[in-house]
């Protein structure tokens, strides 16, 4: 059922729910001051904790439509806003050989010869939209100060076109994955939201609610394990995504009962690494 | 009034370090618009969204906010005893005698808290125990954690892990695995530090309540990752090094990498035409190849020696790190005697085991284990000198104090004519340099760039400053 607009953060965590997005108090308090205030959040966080999950939610309980904008090294105007199509305008002069000039200017940096890209899009929507700009640190600090200005202004200055301003106020989340630091600049913009990894109870409650089928105790001995996995000194400690995997293998293996032979033998599901698999391994056959 | 205590509060913050500005105040004020104030967490969560803006600050963030907010009432249905002199009952319990009828069953109640994890028992718990055991006097200039060393010395955590395990075992009938074993102690000990968490804050409270949050606030103020000094980092801190370096590394690379803009490139004739073509093929704009980005060949050069220890693993920390982005990386650890460590920091191998392999096997110590910094530049320009071109950009890594040895100031000047430029980073504060053994100075003159790196900001201001090229990227090749 789609929703509006909240009016409390514990509606935020029920409606998350209803998605099968575990939330928690910080996550729905976040969230709804970043709709009421109607400022972009930065979520940061390790991989897999569920950031770009968060926006797919979102945009599921508002029945909206969900933007993405995949950042990476190199991304530009063209690519990120909007490009004009120089082949059709091309096209048109050709087909239209010896028109005035003026008139056809106007008429080739139309609307009908622009390409938009995630962002145009999103504040041209007429419906509101969410808009996911996902791992924003790949970026270079010159296409941050790209997205300052639309973030800040909801608006995109076409010099051909004007400014097109934004018809509705799209929900806005950057995920980042802390490889730089992103600029004051953005974050001050921004309310500010880290996504750790989740406390046993919570844990436990995502495998219940993602993976279908497996028994409670089962995902209890799971998020306990994986605590404990992430207690030591990993180079990259299992995130959610790879609990959930863990607890899906184990429900397709038919185990029943978790002890240390089995999570030995699983381990390189949950972790990426040669040498984080004999350190835990070496750790749970000793007792 | 609201906007007078969070004024306060935003104060505290930049007193700690960190960086919160006018417009997020604003914001935080317009944040609590809209929050439930009766419900604390939300309290803190719309706080800690507009004011903290790195993950890194939010312990600090933490602490200041439990000294500024919640701690000013006394907890619900409790009447607040407050620093009132104990009964002479409680003093004898609470001035260190232990034992007591009242305190086993205090231990009791704790017991079977932990054992159910029944977090409103357990608060209460804790503030019982802190008004029992810490001896806390009004106005004493004693610090908090003392107070917490002397309730949890008292409730003798271990042996309460301990109790709680046998409980556990007994209740399952002793059919329980070696994992389900293991699973239970982390549960418990996960329990018992919720309570130490509890115990601290009711502590804290008690002091806001003595000597107002201003003081408070200050005594528990700790510096920030960034400024904790690496001479005398603490294990955890250098863990929490660690996610702090990645970026930093990164930025380096780019930033080294990044010193020719392109346009010089040449032209591009292919791509020309083909743009060429969106104007009717009048070749309007001429396109450009991109021109390669050079590639720094770095030499970094680590003192290991006792007297750097901290500052050493905290500079193979960062080899490590940038053995990452660098393809061109090759580093030395020196004592009295040089030696390649480039090998022992290849992709995928655990840093604490490379480490150790350092200690063992590379060949760093000559003759008694104290540096000696002319000898080591000696070696190293006696066999790696060739390999240095123009693009080479060496950074040495260590206090300059060479006990007294021969600093053979002319080798490094000789290492500097063959490099692009030769840094220095130097672990001490400047006023210690050229006092006693250190020779700094000596060297000074040979380097590009010498630095004070005493915390991770200086660090990486340094990081700032190599990328303008015309802070003496070239060294006057003379």
């Amino acid at each position: 059922m789609p929703v509006d607009a909240f009016s409390s953060p514990s509606e935020v965590l029920d409606a998350l729910k209803s998605v099968d997005y575990l939330a928690d108090d910080r996550i729905s308090q976040v969230v709804f001051l970043a709709e009421r205030l109607g400022k972009p959040v930065l979520v940061e966080g390790p991989a897999g904790v569920g950031k770009t999950e968060l926006a797919k939610s979102l945009a599921a309980i508002h029945d909206r439509r969900l933007i993405r904008l995949q950042c990476y090294e190199g991304l530009d105007e063209a690519k990120a806003l909007y490009e004009w199509n120089y082949k059709k305008q091309l096209l048109r002069i050709q087909a239209d050989e010896g028109a005035e000039w003026t008139e056809l200017e106007s008429d080739i940096f139309s609307e009908d010869f622009l390409l938009t890209r995630p962002l145009l899009e999103a504040i041209r929507s007429p419906e509101p939209v969410v808009l996911l700009i996902d791992e924003v640190d790949r970026v270079e600090i010159e296409t941050e100060a790209l997205l300052l200005e639309v973030l800040s202004e909801f608006q995109v200055s076409i010099p051909e076109l004007g400014t097109v301003a934004a018809s509705s106020q799209p929900l806005v989340l950057l995920t980042s994955n802390n490889t730089r630091e992103l600029s004051e600049a953005l974050k001050r913009r921004c309310l500010f939201l880290h996504i750790g990894y989740p406390d046993v109870d919570r844990e436990k409650e995502i495998i219940l609610a993602r993976v279908d089928g497996l028994a409670e105790h089962l995902a209890d001995q799971v998020a306990k394990v994986v605590r404990s996995v992430r207690s030591h000194d990993l180079k990259k400690p299992p995130s959610v995504s790879e609990t959930l995997d863990w607890a899906r293998t184990l429900l397709a293996l038919g185990i029943e009962e978790i002890d240390g032979g089995v999570v030995t033998d699983t381990l390189h599901v949950l972790l990426k690494y040669q040498s984080d698999i004999e350190r835990v391994a070496a750790h749970f056959s000793e007792d | 009034m609201l906007v007078d205590v969070l004024g306060g509060f935003v104060q505290e913050l930049r007193a700690t370090g960190i960086p919160v500005s006018m417009v997020e105040t604003i914001d935080a004020m317009e944040a609590l618009r809209h929050t439930d104030l009766s419900d604390r967490k939300a309290f803190k969560a719309s706080l800690g969204a507009t004011l903290v803006k790195n993950a890194r600050h939010y312990d600090a963030f933490e602490t200041a906010f439990d000294v500024f907010f919640a701690l000013q009432r006394p907890a619900p249905g409790e009447p607040e005893p407050d620093l009132e002199p104990l009964s002479a009952d409680e003093r004898a319990n609470g001035g260190g005698g232990g034992g007591g009828g009242d305190l086993d069953s205090l231990l009791a109640a704790l017991q079977q808290a932990l054992a159910e994890h029944n977090m409103p028992m357990l608060r209460s718990l804790a503030q019982r125990a802190v008004r029992r055991l810490a001896g806390m006097e009004a106005g004493r200039p004693v610090g908090g954690t003392y107070y917490l060393y002397r309730t949890l010395r008292q409730l003798d955590t271990e042996g309460l892990l301990e109790r709680l395990i046998e409980d556990a075992k007994a209740q399952a009938g002793g059919a329980l695995s070696a994992l389900d074993e293991h699973l239970i102690r982390e549960d418990f000990e996960a329990r018992i530090a919720e309570l130490r968490g509890e115990i601290e804050q009711e502590i804290r409270r008690r002091l806001v309540s003595d000597r107002g949050r201003e003081a408070v606030a200050k005594t528990l103020r700790k510096p920030l990752i960034e400024e904790t000094d690496l001479m005398h980092a603490t294990r955890a801190d250098l863990v929490a090094l660690d996610e702090v370096i990645q970026p930093l590394t990164r930025k380096m690379a780019t930033r080294l990498a990044r010193r020719r803009r392109k346009r010089d490139g040449r032209l591009d004739f292919k791509k020309t035409m083909r743009r060429s073509l969106a104007m009717g093929g009048v070749p309007l704009e001429p396109q450009f190849k991109a021109a390669h980005p050079s590639k720094p060949e770095i030499f970094l050069l680590c003192d290991i020696s006792g007297s750097m220890a901290t500052f050493a693993r905290f500079t193979l920390q960062f080899t490590f790190a940038m053995s990452g982005q660098f393809s061109k990386l090759r580093s030395f650890a020196f004592i009295d005697a040089l030696d390649e460590v480039t090998s022992f920091f290849e992709p995928g191998v655990d840093f604490s085991l490379a480490l150790d392999r350092i200690t063992t096997d590379a060949e760093v110590v000559w003759l008694d284990g104290h540096s000696d910094y002319g000898r080591s530049f000696e070696q190293f320009w006696s066999r790696y000198a060739g390999f240095l071109t123009p693009r080479s950009v060496v950074i040495v890594t260590g206090d300059a104090r060479s006990n007294y040895r021969d600093p053979q100031a002319e080798i490094l000047a000789a290492i500097a004519a063959e490099a692009r430029a030769v840094y220095w980073l130097n672990p001490e504060p400047k006023a210690y340099w050229d006092t006693g053994d250190s020779v700094m100075s000596k060297y000074q003159a040979a380097c590009t760039d010498v630095r004070e790196v005493r915390n991770l900001r200086q660090l990486e201001e340094f990081i700032e400053t190599v990328a303008v090229p015309s802070i003496g990227m070239r060294p006057s090749l003379s």
